[in-house]
């Protein structure tokens, strides 16, 4: 049987779905990132290989903080 | 918090299975985020993956090949020849009487070989009607995006040696 959901969880939800959302934008992003890094050094290019790391590496960063969030937000709005 | 199983008094299999059928594919969001995080960690070792191909890898080293005397070729004439391996064809031309541009003769659209046009002044791939400036190697016309690979000449006396390749774009 479903629990009745209060007003308290129902805002926390609706951030731990936004922060889903974000996380799946980044995924995306990093996803194509790594698609064109691998096209260009395949073709000899290198020069873009150290910048396109760094800013996989913030995207991933971005996406754990989100998970953080996630899991901190739960945790709370599990409170009784 | 953690990106693993958390002590627990349950044994694993309570932890990881639901005891109701109904609830076995339910997945919540706390799970279904952390696979997404880890996703982005395996994005991430890709990406350092490549990195690390980059640096150990480095630039390559071409050889100081000899590839044509300058007087067989004569001025608005082609010659072949294999750079840096014998898989590799280059394109020589003879623009002036003492100027020479040498490129990668495959297509950087699909790889066919291109050919120089005298009449119109410019390397053309008969696949894609692709053409390429015979100067630079920038494209011309056609889908390829990216010039050609030129081949870096030097001349020593009557002979013209190969000593790299010059990408650009």
């Amino acid at each position: 049987m479903k629990q009745p959901v209060s007003p308290g969880q129902k805002k926390g939800l609706t951030a731990i779905d936004g922060a889903m959302a974000l996380i799946v934008i980044l995924l995306l992003v990093q996803i194509w990132l790594v698609m064109a890094t691998l096209e260009t050094y395949l073709a000899g290019h290198y020069e873009v290989v150290l910048p396109a790391a760094i800013i996989s590496g913030i995207i991933f960063l971005a996406c754990f903080g989100f998970y953080l969030f996630i899991e901190r937000m739960d945790a709370e709005f599990r409170k009784p | 918090m953690s990106l693993f199983r958390k002590p627990s008094r349950e044994p694993l299999w309570r932890d990881e299975f639901s005891v109701f059928s109904s609830d076995e594919k339910y997945v919540s969001r706390r799970q279904f985020s952390k696979f997404l995080v880890l996703t982005s960690l395996g994005l991430f070792v890709g990406n350092l993956w490549i990195l690390l191909r980059s640096w150990v890898s480095g630039k390559p080293l071409y050889p100081v090949t000899a590839v044509a005397h300058a007087e067989e070729v004569p001025v608005g004439g082609v010659k072949l020849f294999p750079y840096p391996t014998a898989q590799d064809q280059c394109i020589l031309v003879r623009t002036g009487a003492d100027t020479f541009v040498a490129f990668s003769q495959k297509c950087t659209h699909l790889s066919c070989a291109v050919f120089y046009a005298s009449a119109s002044d410019r390397f053309e791939c008969p696949c894609h009607n692709g053409a390429f400036s015979v100067r630079d190697g920038a494209p011309l016309q056609g889908p390829p995006r990216r010039p050609l690979p030129r081949i870096m000449l030097t001349r020593k006396g009557d002979v013209l040696y190969a000593s790299g390749i010059q990408r650009e774009g």
